[in-house]
């Protein structure tokens, strides 16, 4: 999959699974056929996680809902669909050919069957007949397969996670991975529980929990199926740093983190930029849905072109080069350096005078941007005379946003809402400040973090200034 | 050819130049808007139109609501969609114009005009009536804007036109390339919906005086008869030419009468010149060539206005002025003119051009299309009005030398030029001064 140019190497071997590249088609629609998975091996995909199959099922139409925002199609899909509705005997036989067509690919069946153990023992048998490199646990899917006590009635119990894991892994020759669900309190959970039967990946995150919306003609759900509509699983580029977090909690984990186990990540993976972001977080082979269901297999071309420009930009070699390089960053409020500062600056030159800096400050924030007028007195926002018109006296009466720099918090709300790249920095500034951290505080000087009147006292000793 | 036919050649050539935009267009145009604060665009609009505001509403869709922020502001919204050289305003403030593309706000309110327009809905329920009376003379874009001003309030409102049709320019001179009489006339009607009673054939001083009106109990009077008749050039042959604004009447309302020229002349450089040129080109489909005394860089059409002509394929002769039209058995020949150079500033700032002696010369031309302004409105020294530079003086509440007599548009404009959203905004302010008087006075 390397260009000519390219240095990185790409390829991966994930508990024992060999790809060209981290980039699978993760196990849903897209992997629904052999004849896909061909296309998608044709295109560039270095493996995919075939669609579940398992027990019988049958489809609904109207299945995908999806989450539009601005000019923005798809930034998140929501579907009804349930595990493959092909016959078991097509898909293993499918599964066969296209492993014997793409020995160097990773073919990965997923699967989900009744909770008893002679049910499992029989399809991950079959499955190995196949020659399929891997095998995947859904533990994950929130609708319909949960409501027969499989898919994510499974992955929300952290003990049914590791029974079933347990009968897999009494007859399993090839790797598994079991999938994890995010609807659940802390996902780490299930985590171990893969860990303590043995599991030898987990991959995450599965769909989320969701309802699209509802549509304000007919009052009905959105999608509707017939006239019925519900919770649906939820994916796409909106759920990417819902996917980071947990993907940082297993990662931080002394159980999970600590046994090594591999990480396949997914949850929004759209471009390779979101797919290094991963990888910095803990996932060492990456799967994508939604993005290839918006624009089909083609997208891996960038996929792997963007990732290698980045590594060889950034120097690094291979990709376990980049897995979890970022993971040390992560922390939590408790480690926070209350004396860091950081205050917002507003590139004159570049700004383009939209004033939404301006509102969302003064409005929501902190009121530290003034408008300034050409004589450098503030002045007040809509005070033009009702007589003004044209556009030279519009954009040359226009006046300047800028931050009173003592009085900024260093919210970064005004750096979020800017649009132009590059316009608002957050520059750090010495509070002058010895760093402390309010796990510390609350350590050394517990009545500071308990009182408000030591807090006040605390603050004023310290120069900490509330605006 | 029959009529039929011609006609409908002429409403295809000079069809509205751009089209609706669809519900998709308009979703994704106005996803692009950044909804700025305080936003520029709104500084810049005279009428001060909360774009942003009439933006994000047709992005959710909530385009009776769009429609109304339009309107709340600028009655004759549909008018100004078209018309309006945004490029100047609200577009050429646009804070994405430096680096992108501004957003189409000209296009967006349009549609959302269109569909209040198509829906029937009235945009307001007028208040409550006050029994009071004011008389609006001219219905223009001023003289509709404060009237309806004025019956939202509750009052009164009869609305004199000297015209068999209300709308001023936006029915009888404004190409139908940027705005079709209906949509003029669709206007009309929504300011009659809202209570004002229109009077059409009636002209103040011919028909009625303001003693009639004062004896009628009008409270107040506003006054918005734009200018006077286009003044001739005084040169020999002037009979043959044709003036602008007729020609653009022939056609939106008589093209029976119309008859375009295969080799056209249009003496002016302002946007009613343009105007012509566009007619003559469309229309006629021969040669076109505007004439001009000054160069490029002294016309008054508007640049966009400029670059659309010359796309159109339409010749100009700068630096030229005509002294004499030739003519054979009342057919145009030629049209005679003088090189001119430019010398000092004259009274309006720019260089005065002056004849280059022993510099005449013919310019073939089968018809000859005047468009150099308007004179100055006549009604100011018949009603013994102050004026400034010709034009009716008022405050800064509106108001003329006469008590209870205001005036805008067009007739005002002493200062800036003119234009169709600047008489809505004039309209509208004077309204808001005469229900304050209306109102202190009981």
């Amino acid at each position: 999959m390397k260009g000519w140019c390219h240095v990185a190497d790409l390829s991966i071997n994930f508990a024992g699974i060999h790809s060209p590249n981290p980039f699978w088609l993760a196990s849903a629609p897209p992997s629904n056929s052999g004849m896909q998975v061909h296309r998608a091996f044709e295109a560039g995909w270095g493996g995919a996680v075939w669609k579940t199959i398992g027990a019988p099922v049958l489809n609904v139409s109207n299945r995908y809902g999806a989450w539009h925002y601005g000019n923005q199609k798809m930034l998140a899909i929501n579907n009804v669909e349930l595990i493959s509705d092909r016959p078991l005997g097509v898909n293993l036989r499918e599964i066969a050919e296209v492993k014997r067509a793409w020995p160097d690919r990773a073919v990965i069946v997923s699967a989900m069957v009744e909770s008893k153990p002679e049910i499992w023992h029989d399809i991950i048998r079959r499955i190995q007949d196949t020659g399929a490199d891997g095998i995947e646990l859904n533990y994950g899917c929130p609708h319909g397969m949960s409501e027969r006590g499989m898919g994510s009635a499974v992955g929300q119990v952290p003990e049914y996670c590791e029974q079933i894991t347990r009968w897999v892994m009494e007859v399993a020759k090839i790797p598994v991975i079991v999938k994890l669900t995010p609807n659940i309190s802390d996902i780490v959970m299930p985590a171990r529980a893969a860990v303590a039967a043995g599991a030898n990946a987990v991959s995450l995150i599965n769909t989320i929990n969701s309802i699209i919306g509802v549509d304000l003609e007919t009052l009905e759900i959105t999608p509707n199926i017939g006239d019925k509509g519900g919770h649906g699983g939820y994916a796409g580029p909106a759920v990417k740093p819902i996917a980071l977090n947990m993907l940082a909690a297993l990662g931080r984990d002394n159980i999970v983190g600590g046994s090594k186990l591999p990480i396949s990540g997914m949850g929004g993976i759209s471009t390779w930029r979101d797919a290094a972001e991963f990888l910095l977080l803990g996932a060492s082979s990456l799967q994508v849905c939604t993005a290839v269901m918006h624009y089909g297999f083609r997208i891996v071309e960038d996929l792997c072109d963007g990732l290698s420009n980045w590594m060889d930009e950034k120097g690094f070699a291979t990709i376990q080069d980049v897995v979890s390089r970022s993971l040390h960053h992560v922390s939590d409020f408790n480690q926070f350096d209350l004396s860091f500062r950081a205050i917002a600056r507003i590139d004159q030159q570049i700004c383009i005078h939209c004033n939404l800096c301006y509102v969302a400050c003064n409005d929501t924030a902190h009121q530290c941007i003034d408008l300034i007028a050409k004589d450098g007195s503030v002045v007040q926002p809509l005070s033009y005379d009702v007589h003004a018109n044209g556009k030279e006296d519009a954009i040359s009466t226009r006046a300047k946003v800028v931050v009173r720099e003592d009085d900024c918090v260093g919210c970064r709300l005004c750096f979020n809402v800017c649009p132009v790249e590059d316009c608002i920095h957050m520059i750090e500034e010495p509070s002058g400040r010895a760093s402390v951290t309010w796990g510390q505080l609350s350590q050394t000087q517990r009545e500071v973090t308990e009182d408000w009147e030591k807090m006040k006292k605390y603050r004023e000793k310290m120069g900490i200034h509330i605006h | 050819m029959t009529e039929l036919q011609q006609d409908t050649r002429r409403a295809g050539a000079l069809g509205e130049l751009l089209p609706p935009l669809t519900r998709n267009e308009a979703a994704v145009e106005s996803a692009r808007c950044l909804m700025c604060y305080d936003a520029p665009c709104t500084h810049a609009c005279p009428t001060h139109i909360d774009i942003p505001k009439f933006i994000k509403k047709i992005s959710t869709e909530n385009l009776l609501g769009s429609a109304r922020a339009i309107l709340e502001s600028n009655l004759l919204g549909a008018t100004c969609a078209r018309v309006c050289p945004v490029q100047e305003l609200c577009e050429g403030a646009c804070v994405l114009g430096a680096e992108h593309k501004p957003i189409a706000i000209g296009r967006l309110q349009r549609y959302a005009m269109d569909f209040i327009y198509g829906k029937g809905t009235l945009p307001f329920h007028p208040a409550k009536g006050t029994g009071k009376k004011v008389a609006v003379i001219g219905a223009g874009p001023a003289g509709l804007s404060c009237a309806g001003e004025l019956a939202k309030r509750g009052h009164s409102v009869t609305l004199y036109e000297r015209r068999d049709l209300a709308g001023g320019l936006s029915t009888y001179g404004i190409i139908g390339l940027r705005e079709p009489v209906e949509i003029a006339l669709m206007e009309v009607g929504m300011i009659e919906k809202l209570g004002v009673k229109v009077e059409t054939g009636k002209e103040l001083g011919t028909h009625f005086t303001l003693a009639d009106l004062n004896a009628q109990n009008f409270g107040a009077v506003f006054l918005s008869v734009g200018l006077g008749a286009t003044p001739g050039l005084g040169i020999p042959g002037e009979e043959l030419i044709i003036d602008g604004l007729e020609y653009i009447e022939q056609t939106k309302l008589a093209t029976s009468k119309l008859m375009i020229g295969r080799n056209v002349v249009v003496i002016g450089a302002g946007n009613t010149a343009i105007d012509c040129a566009t007619i003559a080109k469309r229309l006629g489909g021969g040669q076109v060539t505007m004439v001009y005394r000054r160069t490029e860089h002294e016309m008054t059409a508007y640049a966009h206005e400029y670059e659309f002509i010359k796309r159109e394929g339409v010749g100009f002769s700068f630096l030229t002025q005509p002294v004499r039209v030739h003519s054979k058995n009342g057919t145009v020949e030629s049209l005679e003119c003088v090189r001119m150079e430019l010398g000092g500033s004259d009274a309006t700032g720019r260089p005065a051009p002056r004849p280059v002696p022993r510099s005449e010369f013919l310019l073939p031309a089968d018809q000859v299309v005047r468009a150099i302004g308007q004179h100055k409105p006549s009604l100011a020294s018949q009603l013994q009005l102050k004026t400034e530079k010709g034009f009716i003086q008022v405050s800064t509440e509106y108001e003329t030398s006469l008590p209870g007599i205001y005036a805008g548009g067009d007739c005002i404009r002493a200062r800036g030029a003119a234009s169709t959203v600047m008489a809505v905004q004039d309209g509208k302010l004077a309204a808001q001064a005469i229900h304050e008087r209306l109102v202190s006075r009981g």
